[in-house]
């Protein structure tokens, strides 16, 4: 009877077998470590277009003004707060009035029509978040957003994926500052954060890690 | 182990008149293959059959339909709410699994004990295997809502959570019980295919079937040395499979027997699952061989023989499981505990009293008239007693997952619950992907296993001369 597969597909089978598993193996090793924190799919990284060009680092960076002074409720609400227009125009009433820059600002406070500002940290609404807590208990702005006062435009720093959450949550002593650094965007960790953290932790009355980490502390 | 059959078969086999032959006589190692060979190859496929292939076809696209659905909408579809969590979905996955255990059975512990009327059966109960998993699997991961995630909550793959799946819960344990069982039920089943892949692609006459079958079968040249390997795998993959027939469905009973709900909470769950499943697995066994056996006229292979046997395995099974319900009423009782004993009078004279009745007929009742010989041999009424078992082990499932749910403690949270018209749609869905694919099987493989029936055959038993 005649042969229906040429000698060569031995190996020709041999090596698809391997061919195989190594694409699978190599595939979804790069996609699972790398891909998924990639800042392709999580933003991080990535400067968001605004309706103004508004720079942190001009306002923050150069004129030196405090986050408190835009993000009022950043100490006693879950959220920080967008500023209203009106807050833009205690200072741009005065300076840069003519700036062609500002004009969505100046029309904006003229119609009453708030600025359509795009959101840079978006969290998925299945976890629970509260600006107030962090802030109130020694975790200090740029441990999560970076430093702003460098940025033009404003980016994400960071992922927002569960395991950066978690980093902190499992050990918070190693990111807790003293009350006054909480705004100061030059906080270094001291050679001492070790010691330091853990008597701020007890200062604070952070609570265990068990109570930090469980489910429903985040997912309400 | 058939290999040394030469030997084996040295001392004389007792004559036994009244047992069927597991083949019947007048058979050579030639028409054996071309009776099951020409059934895939060369017959016309019976009228019957594309019939049967058309409507099951229809009934797997109301499974499409349930789930672009469930998928668009979400779960809220389903009829689920507190306290009833979990429904036809999990019902139905149960049902599933414990079908698929004939195939196991069969394949594994009928082989390493040496019954030899499994090798007509086996082929077919395997695919029946492997089509029923994969029915099950639908439903544990879209239950879940979100399947595509479901990955990382069901294997422990390193994800951007930081956290890995609870190893603590059955649940888990089920995953991995299941799927070690989907692989090793295909392994057995592929590799138990090989030798006669290799007889299909000799016998197919069309050079594109020849490469299908010759792809397949990797090269099967039937040598001595290709058997020797052949045997030892396929031994090792039978003792493999051995600890599966008990270990899977077990572990499925730990998903409700860890819990502390009364009705879930019991140690007789893991011994009377494993009966349930067998008893529902050889009933479907039957439910499709019956009809296959009658369409391909495989008389001569599937004997009365086997139909008797797999009934006698369905009654001593069934026994099993009616022994457990007794049980459960017992301890109910016996246990002195409130919520024990409100748990199975609520089975009885509840909401669901109907179901739990109807549960006890078609399981612990209806099987009573395999007893009897005549009826053990009639291949109607046993047929229908098969379709009365397979829906009385679906009750069964009901009657676990759902009674035992919708009374919580409190009274407060009581609740009923009713599927709504997206479940039944996927359970038929599910229903017609199986019949489906199990055309498909006897259509394009040989659904008895050729060569093991030839280790049969007096053609088979020659001895040297000397």
């Amino acid at each position: 009877m005649a042969q229906i597969f040429p000698k060569n597909f031995n190996n020709l089978a041999k090596i698809s077998i391997i061919v195989t598993a190594l694409v699978v193996a190599i595939g979804g090793g790069v996609f699972n470590l790398i891909v998924i924190r990639s800042s392709y799919l999580t933003q991080a990284q990535v400067a968001i277009e605004q309706p103004i060009q508004f720079s942190h680092k001009h306002h923050v960076g150069g004129l030196g003004l405090d986050c408190r002074y835009c993000h009022t409720s950043v100490e006693d609400s879950a959220f920080a707060g967008i500023p209203p227009t009106r807050t833009c125009m205690n200072c741009h009433s005065q300076v840069w009035v003519t700036s062609p820059m500002l004009e969505p600002v100046r029309s904006s406070f003229e119609t009453g029509k708030g600025l359509t500002w795009q959101r840079v940290h978006n969290l998925a609404d299945f976890a629970y978040f509260n600006h107030s807590i962090h802030v109130n208990k020694g975790v200090g702005c740029s441990s999560c957003h970076g430093k702003v006062d460098q940025m033009p435009l404003m980016w994400k720093e960071n992922t927002l994926q569960m395991e950066w959450c978690l980093q902190c949550h499992r050990n918070p002593e190693k990111v807790l500052r003293p009350k006054e650094e909480i705004f100061n965007m030059e906080w270094e960790p001291p050679a001492d954060q070790e010691v330091k953290g853990r008597e701020l932790a007890k200062q604070y009355n952070i609570p265990s890690k068990e109570l930090l980490t469980s489910c429903s502390t985040c997912h309400r | 182990m058939e290999a040394n059959s030469a030997t084996a078969h040295q001392h004389q086999e007792p004559v036994l008149k009244d047992v069927i032959p597991v083949v019947n006589p007048g058979h050579n190692f030639e028409t054996v293959s071309d009776k099951i060979s020409s059934i895939v190859l060369r017959e016309r496929t019976p009228i019957t059959l594309i019939m049967a292939l058309g409507i099951a076809f229809l009934v797997m696209n109301l499974l499409m339909a349930a789930l672009t659905k469930l998928l668009y909408q979400g779960v809220g579809v389903w009829g689920l709410n507190t306290p009833v969590g979990w429904g036809l979905d999990i019902t139905t996955f149960v049902w599933w699994i414990g079908i698929g255990h004939a195939g196991t059975l069969i394949s594994a512990i009928l082989l390493l004990m040496g019954q030899k009327w499994r090798t007509s059966i086996n082929r077919f109960a395997e695919a029946m295997t492997l089509f029923a998993v994969a029915c099950a699997a639908i439903f544990p991961l879209f239950h879940t809502g979100r399947p595509w995630f479901a990955a990382y909550w069901l294997l422990p793959i390193p994800n951007t959570m930081a956290l890995w799946p609870q190893f603590r819960s059955p649940l888990m344990w089920d995953v991995f019980a299941i799927s070690t069982y989907g692989s090793v039920s295909l392994l057995f089943w592929y590799v138990g295919l090989i030798p006669d892949l290799g007889t299909m692609r000799d016998r197919a006459k069309n050079q594109i079937v020849k490469m299908i079958y010759g792809m397949l079968s990797m090269g099967w040249r039937g040598e001595a040395r290709h058997w020797a390997r052949y045997e030892t795998i396929y031994n090792l993959l039978a003792g493999l499979a051995t600890p599966l027939v008990v270990s899977v469905h077990t572990i499925v009973s730990f998903d409700f027997a860890v819990s502390v709900i009364p009705g879930w909470h019991t140690t007789i769950f893991p011994p009377y699952f494993v009966a349930g499943a067998i008893f529902s697995g050889f009933a479907m066994v039957l439910t499709l061989l019956l009809p296959a056996r009658y369409l391909f006229n495989l008389h001569d292979f599937v004997t009365m023989r086997h139909i008797e046997n797999m009934a006698k395995v369905m009654l001593v099974t069934g026994l099993m499981v009616f022994y457990g319900y007794n049980m459960e009423a017992f301890f109910g009782w016996y246990c002195g505990n409130e919520y024990e004993f409100y748990m199975i009078y609520n089975r009885m004279t509840g909401p669901y009293w109907w179901v739990y009745w109807l549960l006890i007929f078609c399981n612990g009742v209806a099987p009573q008239v395999l007893w009897i010989k005549k009826v053990r041999q009639n291949v109607y009424i046993l047929w229908g007693i098969t379709i009365i078992v397979n829906i009385g082990m679906w009750f069964e499932r009901f009657i676990i997952v759902v009674t035992s749910l919708h009374r919580d403690f409190m009274p407060s949270v009581w609740g009923m619950y009713a599927p709504t018209i997206w479940e039944w749609m996927l359970y038929a869905g599910t229903i017609g992907m199986f019949i489906f694919l199990m055309i498909l099987f006897v259509r394009a493989l040989p659904m008895i296993p050729m060569f093991e029936i030839k280790t049969l055959l007096p053609q088979s038993k020659v001895r040297h001369k000397e």
